[in-house]
């Protein structure tokens, strides 16, 4: 098991690499620069090429590569262009919003995705099985930015129950240290900032749940069709095994690979940001983040957080492939 | 699968123990609680970039700047006119080269220092003596803008300094030498970029110290912590992470006293999510309003804040693609088949003029009696007959996916003109083009675009910010060149009397419309809004908004 995790991790390193030479030449051919974004109205050719000049874009590509690199390598990303700051920083300003608006997407999408599932496959062919099959579709099918401001025009603007946007009350002054502000509030037993952070997730995490909630739903419903059909699982029966054993120990269990790995694909996706619920939430997260670096050609930024983006990705598919073996021990890796 | 279940539930134990041990300390204070009602949250677009004006361009950041800092002089409020900020009054010598700045007395900065004319000349000498990469547009925009270069130039192509040097003649009487007699004086220092910081407090946290490299600067804690000036505001704190950064009630500030205790600026980018934090009380007030919003807003009650206009919209032809162009019969045709009123009338926000020259009517120099050109087609298909350009086929450039303060909608206004143009026979081609870069670009340099529009927002109370910005040098935007205008306008920039500018620039913006170099269109009144209980501040033409007199009713 460590030597396939190191494997694993090893093989990131000619991934990260192709990805950097690709990311750099391709973000350096898309058309304009930084510096029209910077100028605006005041642009004239020269002022452009003068600053251009100043933020190093005047000399050869591969110069720039290899000076990205070096830094890189030093674990410096850089200075966003627009913020000033330094990217990692950046970074770990907005990762934890993404990670918390992620996490509560995710719990509700598996809390109320899997059982729904499954108990639509127990109950095929009656009004619930219909009604979860015809909700998925409903949920993949309205835009999440749709349903994000049906959900804020509603409870947040016409009845006041959830706030409407960001991701704490500024006026409450909680103290931030890791940046996950829920965890924050708990580690300094500022509560009603926890619960503050908490009431903030609420809207945003709905909205975002609603893709993974009905993949999740109609993934579970399949498997767990498939494994009731199983041989296995009359052998469980026919051999006096009460239901609920069945259930848990055989059925379940054995329908939860396909589950796993496509809750692992959607984490991933949902970590590298979302760029309409943090948007219509004003959420600080780095979907936003890196739509505006797109259209400033923030090139520090939009490298680095790829780049890290990218990193996490193979990581949760990593974590995913560790957990198909406490699953299921016929895939356990040596 | 029972192991990792114990290690899991040992996991969750354990960190549900270190939280409820508070395993950190909250660096909350006492009065954390929010007393709502001395505590206003304002929605911005963006956050601010620099806390340091020296190194700032952006709206966002001068926003919490003009709160926390003062210039020598200031716009009059709600104004473009200079009037006395920390210098009560001020007078050039008679070479028009040396201003002299008699300064106020009793005024302290937020660390408790004195300032006086040695505080004045440390700041304009940190400025002056920037090197390295203070020297980097990037860095001090404002200062290149006004004052071109520095002490000592790095970049050959850098401008001369137009600043010279900073004579402490006592506590309370400093004298500013320049190199030429320029326009931008007295009314540049207006800008935020030349507010007065505490010299004990630059030296302290190393304010000037901006490292790094070229294309990856990195600013001293000053410009990020610790912004020391002398307004009704003090800097508390800036929140990154939730995108909020919160000023207090300076208690020793000189004059009138901040009415409310705590401001606190928070980002929201997208305008609708502003519109809707305000409608649920997330906010108490946001700055740039659509233009859709605003009748809406105020009829639901509330304070919508119509600030008189500081920009202007215009046509920009060019005359070097086109040879058509470069007859004026030509460009007087296009200004009279353009029904300018019809436009304001349908697209743009209430409180919007048809302009009538290249600057708004709140700048000095403004002249009333400018050649005008009415909307009229058939004076316009003479002209273009009379100029032998009855088959006249144009390109039309337009940005897409932008609002701009003085062109809410380019598309709807796109198509109004080309439908006016269309209507006196001119053919139009439509070439929209995504506005940074696209657009920028291509309507700046090169030639190829016949027609497009652009506009501008004015930096400081002074007609040259406007006319000498567009039409004072040969440009690729426009395509001309007309030396003798060129000279007048050198003329007007270096005569350092008053009231003689001004005449000067009332015959600039004569000589503009007489030459038509494009078609002025329009001023719009860009708005901010407040909460239905919120009192006090009043717009700014400049955006100079002073939240000290903000209250609630």
């Amino acid at each position: 098991m460590f030597r396939f995790i190191v494997r694993r991790l090893l093989q990131l390193v000619p991934t990260l690499l192709g990805l950097s030479v690709l990311l750099f030449i391709w973000l350096r051919r898309l058309p304009g620069g930084p510096e029209t974004a910077i100028l605006g109205e005041r642009g004239t050719p020269a002022l452009r090429a003068q600053v251009r000049r100043s933020l190093g874009l005047d000399e050869p590509l591969l110069i720039q590569y290899g000076r990205f690199v070096k830094r890189t390598l030093q674990l410096d990303l850089g200075t966003s262009i627009s913020t000033k700051r330094e990217v990692t920083t950046e970074f770990l300003l907005r990762f934890p919003g993404t990670v918390e608006l992620t996490i509560t997407a995710m719990i509700i999408a598996i809390g109320v995705g899997i059982p729904l599932g499954y108990l639509a496959a127990r109950r095929r062919g009656t009004w619930l099985d219909h009604a979860s099959v015809g909700g998925s579709l409903i949920g993949i099918c309205v835009p999440v930015f749709f349903l994000a401001y049906v959900l804020k025009a509603i409870f947040a603007e016409n009845l006041g129950w959830f706030p409407s946007s960001g991701r704490q009350d500024p006026t409450i002054g909680a103290t931030h240290i890791t940046n996950f502000f829920v965890l924050d509030g708990l580690m300094t037993r500022e509560w009603d900032a926890a619960a503050d952070a908490i009431w903030h997730l609420v809207l945003p995490g709905i909205a975002l749940a609603s893709i993974p909630l009905a993949i999740i739903v109609r993934i579970t419903r399949a498997s767990v069709l498939e494994v009731l059909g199983e041989d296995f699982v009359r052998t469980a029966e026919s051999k006096g095994l009460t239901e609920r054993t069945v259930r848990g120990r055989h059925v379940l269990r054995n329908a939860m690979l396909p589950i796993v790995t496509v809750i692992g694909l959607l984490t991933g996706g949902l970590l590298s940001g979302a760029v309409l619920t943090e948007t219509v939430f004003a959420f600080s997260g780095i979907g936003a983040f890196l739509y505006e670096a797109i259209s400033n050609r923030d090139y520090p930024v939009l490298m680095g957080f790829i780049l890290i983006i990218a990193l996490f990705y193979v990581l949760v598919n990593l974590i995913v492939d560790v957990s198909y073996s406490l699953i299921d021990p016929r895939v356990r890796v040596r | 699968m029972r192991a990792s279940t114990r290690k899991a539930a040992i996991a969750v134990t354990a960190i549900a123990a270190l939280a409820a041990a508070g395993c950190a300390e909250s660096d909350r204070d006492d009065s954390g609680g929010s007393s709502t009602k001395d505590t206003l949250v304002f929605g911005v677009a963006g956050d601010p970039k620099v806390l340091d004006p020296s190194f700032a361009s952006d709206g966002e950041s001068l926003r919490v700047a003009r709160q926390v800092f003062e210039t020598l002089v200031r716009p009059e409020e709600g104004g473009t006119k200079p009037t006395p900020g920390l210098a009560e009054s001020w007078q050039p010598d008679a070479a028009g080269t040396t201003w002299s700045f008699k300064l106020r007395t009793g005024v302290k900065f937020h660390d408790g220092t004195d300032f006086n004319a040695e505080a004045v000349c440390a700041n304009f000498n940190r400025w002056f003596n920037s090197a390295g990469l203070m020297q980097s547009p990037d860095v001090t925009p404002y200062w290149q803008d006004v004052m071109g270069g520095f002490a000592k130039n790095e970049d050959p192509e850098l401008p001369p300094s137009l600043f010279k040097s900073c004579t402490a003649k006592d506590p309370t009487t400093v004298d500013l030498a320049f190199t030429r007699v320029s326009s931008k004086i007295p009314s540049a220092l207006m800008l935020p970029s030349f507010a007065i910081h505490s010299p004990q407090a630059l030296q302290q946290y190393d304010a000037s110290n901006v490292t790094g490299t070229a294309d990856d600067i990195k600013y001293p804690a000053y410009a990020m912590q610790h912004p020391t000036g002398t307004g009704p505001f003090k800097f508390k704190s800036w929140d990154l992470a939730n995108k909020s950064l919160t000023i207090e009630r300076n208690e020793e500030y000189w004059g009138d006293k901040a009415k409310l205790k705590t401001i606190v600026f928070r980002t929201i980018s997208d305008e609708n999510a502003r519109k809707q934090a305000l409608r649920s009380g997330d906010i108490q007030g946001y700055d740039l309003v659509g233009p859709a919003d605003v009748e809406p807003l105020k009829s639901e009650g509330f304070n919508m804040l119509t600030r008189p206009a500081f920009n202007v919209l215009y046509l920009a032809i060019n005359q070097k693609g086109n040879p058509a162009l470069a007859k004026l019969e030509v460009r007087q045709a296009i200004a009279h088949a353009l029904n300018r009123q019809a436009l304001v009338d349908s697209k743009l926000p209430p409180g919007a003029k048809v302009a009538t020259q290249f600057m708004p009517d709140t700048v000095e120099g403004w002249n009333p009696q400018v050649k005008t050109y009415d909307y009229n087609v058939e004076e316009a298909k003479r002209l273009l007959a009379a100029a032998g350009a009855s088959n006249l086929t144009l390109r039309f450039h337009y940005p897409t996916e932008v609002t701009r303060p003085y062109m809410p909608n380019p598309k709807d206004i796109f198509e109004l003109l080309s439908n006016d143009l269309k209507a006196v026979g001119i053919t139009v081609e439509g070439i929209p083009l995504k506005w940074s870069p696209d657009y920028l670009n291509a309507t700046t340099s090169g030639s190829n675009h016949d027609l497009h529009l652009l506009g501008w927002t004015g930096d400081y109370g002074d007609a040259y910010n406007f006319i000498g910005t567009f039409f004072d040098r040969p440009k690729d935007e426009w395509g001309y060149t007309n030396k003798p205008l060129f000279d007048q306008f050198q003329d007007a920039d270096t005569t350092a009397d008053n009231a003689q500018r001004v005449e000067k620039y009332k015959a600039l913006n004569a000589a503009v419309m007489e030459f038509l170099p494009g078609v002025p269109i329009s001023h719009s009144p860009p708005a901010i809004v407040f909460g239905k209980d919120v009192t006090g501040v009043k717009p700014s033409p400049l955006t100079d908004e002073r939240y000290s007199t903000a209250e609630f009713k």
